[in-house]
């Protein structure tokens, strides 16, 4: 996952140029194409705006840890030492999915006949030794991430005006939820299709 | 002027899942027409979708809105052989479903109701939820996406070989794995940015 040019999803499952997967990826090139042009625009962004790679890269780090999905993780991990963040940070981002891991969805509907579904479980609020770690920015952003990968539909404008208070503007926010909202996507290709490959 | 949340005008919350039409007001300020450039409106792919409050709030990051779009067109879209229209839209329904997406299940369940001519069978994946009995073809794709829905992934080899014994072949399961994929992050934009509300007028 070094360079911009390699296709993240093949590169992660494990997918050689003639294999029968490549094959498959290859019936459906542009969302071939188009998940690694996601991929580009929210972590090698032509314009990044106010949202920083180290930022970028620790979330997505973040959301691969939650999901227990450890060569994704691991990767993402990497591009965060790459970003030229502080070590720190990538030893925060491990605390804090050592915090936060749990299992999902979860969450509560509007009041009404569906309330028989809802499921409790916990809102995930970052340990002060590793909210110093993190600073106020993105601990407010984990915070989000962790709602988004576990109980979305918990989903309310407190958690954006969470966000806002803690300096993430309109824009920034469309592309945290975006980092997020795809790697949830990418995480689960990356999932089938190891699982697809190693069954033949 | 710094960003804020909106507020929401009265509108009625929808309390159960439906294939009727539902509006989305959006929690965060979309792009102004008036004020979206050139690269804003191309990043729509679909120029009636300036219309969308939801597409015009996306639109602020307008590289990661075209690419999704362009993504989210080729796995539901693209006529080359694999899975029906019909069950991918399926696939998406059952994961929106699972995930608790009142609005992404409405037009997604539609969708697969009006491909498969089963409303009865699409309704009772509304109504009585993912385990609901639509066949074992149906029971094998919606078992599959929400295996990967959940967090972590639930999805392993048996549902593979439950989908081959339903008849799915290898493009077939991978247009399985990337339908439910891509409401993961459909429903995780949908529900965060703002809120479903039963039509106006309805």
């Amino acid at each position: 996952m070094s360079g911009t040019d390699t296709d993240v999803i093949d590169a992660l499952v494990g997918i050689a140029p003639g294999s029968s997967l490549d094959a498959i990826r290859a019936r459906r090139p542009e969302a071939r194409a188009h998940a690694q042009a996601t991929y580009r625009a929210l972590f090698t962004p032509d314009t990044p705006g106010n949202v920083s790679a180290a930022e970028r890269f620790a979330v997505g780090a973040f959301v691969a840890g939650l999901h227990g999905a450890t060569a994704v993780a691991a990767a993402y991990a990497a591009r965060v030492a790459d970003s030229g963040a502080p070590a720190a940070l990538k030893d925060a981002v491990d605390a804090a999915v050592k915090e936060a891991k749990t299992h999902g969805p979860y969450g509560s509907y509007a009041a009404g006949p569906l309330s028989r579904e809802d499921a409790a479980g916990p809102v995930y609020r970052v340990g002060a030794a590793t909210r110093r770690a993190l600073g106020p920015r993105l601990a407010a952003a984990f915070e989000h991430t962790h709602m988004l990968v576990f109980h979305p539909r918990d989903a309310a404008p407190a958690a954006l005006q969470a966000l806002l208070d803690a300096g993430w503007t309109t824009t920034d926010i469309v592309t945290l939820s975006q980092i997020v909202a795809f790697l949830s996507f990418q995480i689960r290709v990356v999932t089938g299709l190891r699982t697809l490959a190693g069954h033949p | 002027m710094s960003d804020t949340v909106l507020r929401t005008p009265e509108h009625t919350v929808p309390t159960a899942f439906t294939r009727a039409q539902l509006d989305w007001l959006p929690w965060l300020e979309p792009l102004a027409v008036e004020a979206m450039s050139a690269r804003h409106m191309a990043s729509l792919v679909d120029a009636a979708r300036v219309k969308s409050p939801y597409f015009r709030l996306l639109a602020r990051d307008p590289d990661a809105l075209e690419a999704r779009t362009r993504t989210d067109k080729d796995i539901f879209y693209n006529p080359d052989a694999g899975l029906p229209r019909a069950e991918r839209e399926l696939a998406a329904a059952a994961t929106s479903r699972f995930n608790g997406c009142l609005y992404c299940a409405s037009v997604h369940a539609r969708h697969a109701a009006t491909y498969s001519k089963r409303e009865d069978d699409v309704q009772r994946l509304l109504d009585a939820g993912v385990t609901a009995d639509l066949g074992e073809r149906w029971n094998a794709i919606v078992a599959a996406s929400v295996a990967l829905t959940a967090t972590p992934s639930a999805f392993g080899p048996e549902h593979v070989d439950r989908l081959r014994g339903a008849g799915l072949d290898d493009l077939a399961i991978s247009d399985v794995i990337h339908a439910a994929a891509f409401f993961n992050w459909a429903n995780r934009l949908m529900l965060s940015l703002g809120e479903p509300a039963a039509a106006a007028g309805s």
